[in-house]
């Protein structure tokens, strides 16, 4: 039996290379992603690539009353659901530090919006009896940098919330994995500065595919960002808040 | 839309530029960007010379607008986003009985360069082009607007954009007649031909659905033109194909990877793995059409300095006379590489500036050097004299004058691009460089 994938941020560039890879495995998948405008080419995409299903719905992680519709299209299909967030955003730190209040949109994004999301997703796993959350954090979650703090303590705070889903669903048979990918080459990092080993879109998707078949609770992707973090997480402290990396 | 400067470079990695490009990855940012800023679209930056670049100017990236649109199982007919690559297509499709009509040597080929260079395939002669199996092309204007070009409906505009090298306009998605395929696995039947004229007889008399050969390009004297020629037919097999997985090119090759004398002794075991009585293989399908593709950056092969592909098109009446002397003249020089392709083609193009004609179509590598230059400067004049034409996609060495010769509707499709695009938004290096806009 098919299963079936919920992409939140189904329109970013990771969103939709992972909704085709799982298209082509042939389950049916739930787009969710801000503007509606664009989701139904996505959602005719993964027709033709192999997904029985395709449903294109409307997400806002700053509106919970936009959740409800995505658990009632994904409980139309039968069996195991799973789910893969990719919604967050990235006000740079400058505006934070500018309008402090934007720091809670960051937060609301990146954490608390997914995180509630996922949380009214959980019960309706548990009683399909499995299933694995996809949560992408980011490499920016593991310190606290002068560049992009308030984006990185709203991802630490959602690699927090996952391992705890992590703890509730392994009861059920379900699973979650948190992804902590470095730089993609998306629409958001196009034309940056100072952009290096940068990874595109396919190879993450392809990367938390095996992660999700593995079971793996952690994924560096692309892998050598473990030991870049593994270096940045081992600086004491009275020498890293000197440094501005 | 962020505007990010790079360098474009073509296959060959002589010719490359820098230029500010923007990558859309939904139609409406495409309509966006191209009204407020037009430029030319680059692809997946496989041909070889300088018609995807755009030197100090501005380009717009299609490979995220990559998504399938529609899909009809009973008819085989499919809409696209430009960016597909025919592997895409082919990989997707095959597996439910369906694959692209024509298919390039290269499955990183997208849709919209396909359908910019009406590119051919291993079936020229049996069907024709690329654009013979476009139903519709969505072109996004030089004024921003996006408009529906069919061969009815507007059949001028839709020639003129059919291997217009993008001069009409940004293609944003197509329509395309695809064609059944009964299998992944292909047989391939492969013989030896031991000298050009039993080769062009053998290229002549295939009633294949698949036929091209491989050409010796060092062979000389007695076995002038020797080659292997490689007829195929797709099987009945519905079994899966074993993939060969891709490896990569690290680094640039030290020159004498491809000096004369290796060249000499790969093209001796290539020719003799076939035993003289031929034999018959099965191939995936990918491997038959894209034999290079397994091999990624197979380009740095040649060395930092790149390398120029020569490709012409010879009518029937010069092809024999003129084939045998761009032989000699390439086995004296000993310069080419073990890539070298000889092939029947057909009438069938699609477009004014379509390359193939009914006749017979010779390609060759050559490592960059002033050498081969020369070498390819004579061959071009060779192709002009004789009748024949010479490839843009391929293309990096030949003249305005050349091009102005070998093209003689390049007037009538100057006219409809005129109109299309009045400031010349849309040019890119090569229409510079051979003039292709120009009135002489």
């Amino acid at each position: 039996m098919s299963e079936t994938w919920i992409v939140l941020g189904a329109s970013s560039s990771m969103g939709r290379a992972f909704a085709r890879k799982v298209a082509a495995e042939g389950a049916h998948v739930v787009l969710a992603a801000r503007e509606k405008d664009d989701l139904a080419r996505t959602a005719a995409d993964c027709t033709s690539r192999g997904a029985p299903s395709a449903t294109p719905v409307v997400f806002d992680a700053r509106d919970p009353k936009s959740f409800a519709p995505i658990y009632k299209a994904a409980k139309k299909n039968e069996g195991i659901i799973n789910a893969a967030v990719f919604v967050g955003s990235m006000a740079p730190q400058a505006d934070v530090d500018a309008d402090p209040n934007i720091g809670d949109f960051t937060i609301q994004d990146n954490f608390t919006g997914p995180a509630n999301f996922l949380h009214g997703l959980a019960p309706i796993m548990e009683s399909r009896k499995g299933g694995t959350v996809l949560g992408i954090g980011s490499v920016a979650g593991d310190r606290g940098r002068i560049g992009n703090y308030t984006y990185g303590s709203a991802k630490a705070g959602f690699h927090t919330y996952l391992s705890g889903l992590r703890n509730r669903l392994n009861r059920s048979g379900g699973h979650v994995v948190t992804v902590k990918p470095g730089f993609v080459d998306t629409a958001m990092t196009w034309g940056i500065e100072g952009m290096f080993l940068v990874a595109s879109p396919d190879q993450i998707a392809d990367d938390l595919w095996k992660a999700h078949l593995k079971k793996k609770n952690t994924l560096y992707t692309p892998w050598f960002w473990r030991y870049i973090m593994a270096i940045i997480k081992s600086i004491p402290e009275p020498i890293f808040k000197k440094l501005s990396v | 839309m962020a505007w990010k400067t790079d360098t474009l470079t073509g296959w060959g990695r002589v010719l490359s530029g820098s230029a500010q490009i923007a990558r859309p990855e939904k139609p409406s940012a495409i309509a966006r960007v191209v009204a407020d800023t037009p430029a030319p679209a680059v692809g997946a930056q496989r041909s070889y010379g300088d018609p995807a670049i755009n030197t100090d100017g501005k380009a717009i990236d299609m490979n995220r607008l990559d998504r399938f649109i529609s899909f009809d199982a009973k008819t085989g007919v499919l809409e696209a986003e430009a960016g597909v690559s025919i592997t895409q297509m082919l990989q997707t499709f095959a597996p439910q009985g369906w694959m692209p009509t024509v298919m390039p040597g290269t499955g990183f080929a997208t849709l919209g360069g396909c359908i910019a260079n009406d590119a051919h395939g291993k079936n020229h002669h049996g069907v024709g082009t690329f654009g013979q199996y476009v139903i519709s092309i969505e072109l996004i204007g030089a004024d921003g607007k996006t408009k529906t070009v069919t061969p009815k409906k507007n059949k001028t505009l839709f020639e003129a954009t059919v291997g217009g090298l993008g001069q009409t306009g940004i293609i944003i998605s197509a329509k395309i007649q695809l064609t059944e395929c009964s299998s992944r696995l292909i047989q391939v039947d492969e013989r030896r031909a031991t000298n050009l004229s039993e080769f062009m007889d053998m290229l002549k008399s295939s009633t294949a659905t698949y036929c091209v050969g491989w050409i010796d390009g060092t062979a000389n004297g007695q076995s002038l033109g020797r080659g292997i020629l490689e007829e195929a037919e797709l099987t009945k097999s519905n079994m899966a194909p074993k993939l060969r997985k891709s490896r990569k090119v690290p680094f640039n090759a030290p020159s004498f990877a491809l000096s004369p004398p290796t060249v000499r002794a790969f093209n001796r075991m290539y020719f003799n793995r076939v035993p003289a009585t031929g034999r018959g293989v099965l191939r995936s399908l990918e491997d038959f059409f894209f034999p290079l593709d397994k091999i990624h950056d197979w380009n740095k092969l040649y060395g930092k300095r790149g390398f120029h592909q020569f490709q012409c098109v010879l009518p029937d009446d010069t092809a024999e006379r003129t084939l045998r002397e761009m032989l000699r003249l390439i086995a004296d020089s000993g310069l080419a590489s073990p890539l070298a392709v000889l092939k029947r083609t057909g009438p069938g193009r699609a477009g004014p500036l379509s390359f193939t004609m009914e006749g017979f179509t010779l390609a060759l590598d050559f490592p960059n050097s002033a050498k081969s230059i020369k070498l390819v400067e004579t061959l071009n004049e060779m192709t002009t004299e004789a009748g024949g034409r010479i490839y843009f996609a391929k293309d990096s060495l030949a003249t305005a004058k050349q091009a102005h010769a070998m093209y003689p509707e390049l007037a009538a499709w100057q006219k409809t691009v005129k109109t299309a695009d009045p400031k010349g938004h849309f040019k890119t290096d090569l229409v510079r460089r051979l003039k292709l806009r120009d009135s002489k």
